[in-house]
């Protein structure tokens, strides 16, 4: 019964991992991390909603009329590069904080702005 | 060309974007910017027109036939948000260059533009766009921009600002991406109308809250929907003058659009109403909104500060609305929408003003500045009025059609409850009128502290003008509201 959703457990644990890395890490880099996973979490999710049960990659050929929807797959395609668009957006600001603040630690960054 | 009008609307900015890059100089590329803008006025004033001509327009992307392809979808609703937003976008353009003469780099304002007018694209093709998973794509280009944007404010603190902005508003936009995964799930369709036929008879309701939870969180989040606008106040503040002044009236307000959009067409209010009390938890966050950030409001030193939160406090009044439900509800939100678009164009504009001349919206330098820049304070006391809601302001028009919508659903303690935001924003406005107006600066102002540009002035002495004229004549907003109530109640049912 658990394995038969094998691919959807997994996606809600990495969900859950990355929110939960995201929210309690303090270091900005770490929060990325944890943001990516975030959403590979998502892409997976995707991937196993578009599984035709029996088909095969969605490409045309003689040997199977059974193929796996490929919509999703081509909508994923487009998530994945507004994933790295926004990562690398995300560790360019990091770069610069890390410029000016000299740390890319949360707390001593929001101690310096206190100061 | 005119049958192209739906797409050119979004690919004008889209295009004109990367070729603010070629330019060198600040000057020219600003040029360019207002002319793209310009013309994605002038186009979304047409598309009005067409819509209340014929009706809506709708326009197949590259003549793939929806379900399939992705489809634009230009109803009174739409048409009138673009025009809001186009306008505003094209208005707070015009006072770009000066405002960033003293804000940003001369070799980085080219780069400035390219995010504005991309931000824009994204913002028109969210609005414009009839397709969920579109809504998506238009939604991360438009967020992307604005982090960017942020980031370029004249202080270090922006740049954290803009990370937690973007930390916040990812995941708001995943999660928006996780309800468009189930929903394609339940019914392996993208477009909206289709959608909505579709999940009417539907009998797995568990399964399509799921994906409305989700995708409302996920616009709560880059609606800084209370309790989720804890990035909103530092991403205004440290952000450059002119980009608060686009964002503040233009970001949040799609974001509302986007959520009617879901919660009264695609899932239809009563549907997800008997399964989730989703009308009273908005009305509870709208007015817990309303006055915790009207409060908080009140004890900043920041000008800039003051108004963020204040914008939080607005968007409950329009969530509120939307919680409301009823035909006046509506009614009272979308206009709300449009009037609270003009405020805070005006009020961020004349804070561009300030910062242009005085270098900082700190609280404590305004004092003296009535004297100093008559015409900037003048039009910043005119729209803080609106903000309040006196009479004969378009403040008034939007809090009353609430208060009235409250009063017929029975709501006593919402009317009650937005008289006493009302009240709470006539205390944090007071403070910087009494500053202006009453106190005397602390030291002798030096001579060049003057008047603001016109080139800041205009744009913002204009949406001050519309601040009152839509405050008197009303038939124009009123009207509008009126046909996107009805039509979108009517969709619901």
């Amino acid at each position: 019964m658990i394995l038969d959703y094998l691919n959807y457990w997994a996606v809600a644990m990495l969900m859950m991992i990355g929110l939960y890395i995201t929210m309690t890490q303090g270091n900005l880099v770490k929060k990325l991390i944890g943001l990516n996973l975030f959403q590979t979490s998502v892409f997976i999710f995707y991937i196993s909603v578009a599984k035709v049960s029996g088909g095969t990659a969605p490409i045309a050929t003689e040997l199977s009329d059974l193929y796996s929807n490929p919509l999703p797959h081509v909508l994923i395609l487009t998530a994945i590069v507004v994933g790295i668009s926004t990562l690398a957006l995300a560790l360019s600001l990091v770069a610069q904080i890390k410029a000016k603040y000299d740390s890319i630690e949360e707390d001593e960054i929001r101690q310096q702005d206190s100061e | 060309m005119i049958n192209h009008l739906a797409i050119l609307q979004v690919v004008v900015p889209l295009l004109a974007a990367p070729i603010c890059l070629i330019f060198n100089q600040g000057k020219s590329a600003w040029r360019f910017a207002c002319l793209a803008c310009a013309i994605t006025f002038a186009i979304s004033i047409g598309l009005l027109l067409e819509v209340n001509a014929n009706g809506t327009i709708m326009y197949e992307l590259g003549g793939w036939e929806a379900p399939w392809g992705i489809e634009y979808k230009i109803d009174y609703l739409s048409s009138f948000v673009l025009l809001l937003i186009s306008g505003i976008g094209f208005l707070v353009g015009l006072g770009a260059h000066s405002s960033l003469s003293s804000e940003l780099d001369e070799k980085r304002q080219p780069v400035f533009y390219v995010l504005y007018l991309l931000c824009l694209a994204g913002l028109l093709g969210i609005v414009a766009t009839n397709d969920v998973f579109n809504v998506f794509v238009f939604l991360e280009i438009s967020s992307l921009a604005t982090y960017a944007l942020v980031s370029m404010g004249k202080q270090r603190q922006a740049l954290v600002a803009a990370f937690q902005y973007l930390v916040v508003g990812t995941i708001g936009a995943t999660f928006f991406l996780i309800g468009v995964g189930i929903l394609y799930s339940i019914t392996g369709t993208l477009n909206m109308d289709d959608l909505t036929r579709q999940l009417q008879y539907d009998q797995r309701q568990f399964l399509i809250a799921t994906a409305f939870g989700f995708m409302v969180v996920g616009i709560g989040l880059k609606l800084a929907l209370f309790p989720l606008h804890s990035w909103l106040p530092n991403a205004y503040s440290y952000a450059p003058s002119i980009a608060t002044a686009f964002l503040a009236a233009s970001a949040t307000k799609v974001s509302l659009y986007l959520l009617i959009r879901l919660y009264n067409g695609v899932f239809g209010a009563e549907v997800m109403n008997s399964f989730l009390p989703v009308g009273q938890l908005l009305m509870v966050l709208g007015m817990a909104a309303a006055l915790i950030a009207s409060i908080q409001a009140m004890y900043q030193t920041q000008f800039k500060h003051l108004l963020a939160f204040s914008s939080v406090a607005q968007i409950g009044y329009m969530v509120t609305g939307v919680g409301i439900g009823t035909f006046l509800g509506m009614q009272a939100a979308l206009l709300h929408l449009f009037n609270h678009a003009l405020m805070k164009a005006a009020l961020f504009l004349a804070v561009a003003g300030i910062c242009y001349r005085i270098g900082s919206a700190n609280l404590n330098d305004f004092r003296g500045l009535g004297r100093q820049m008559p015409w900037t304070m003048a039009g910043l006391v005119i729209a803080g009025l609106s903000l309040i809601g006196v009479p004969l302001t378009v403040g008034f028009v939007s809090k009353w059609y609430l208060v009235l919508a409250a009063i017929e659903a029975g709501y006593w303690p919402i009317a009650m409850l937005a008289l006493v935001g009302s009240l709470l924003a006539f205390f944090y406005l007071w403070k910087v009128v009494e500053l202006a107006y009453f106190s005397e600066p602390e030291i002798k102002p030096s001579s060049t502290q003057t008047e603001a540009s016109l080139s800041i002035l205009f744009p913002m002495w204009i949406l001050v003008i519309a601040n009152i004229y839509f405050g008197i004549d009303t038939d124009l907003t009123v009207g509008a509201t009126q046909a996107a109530a009805s039509m979108l109640l009517g969709a619901g049912q």
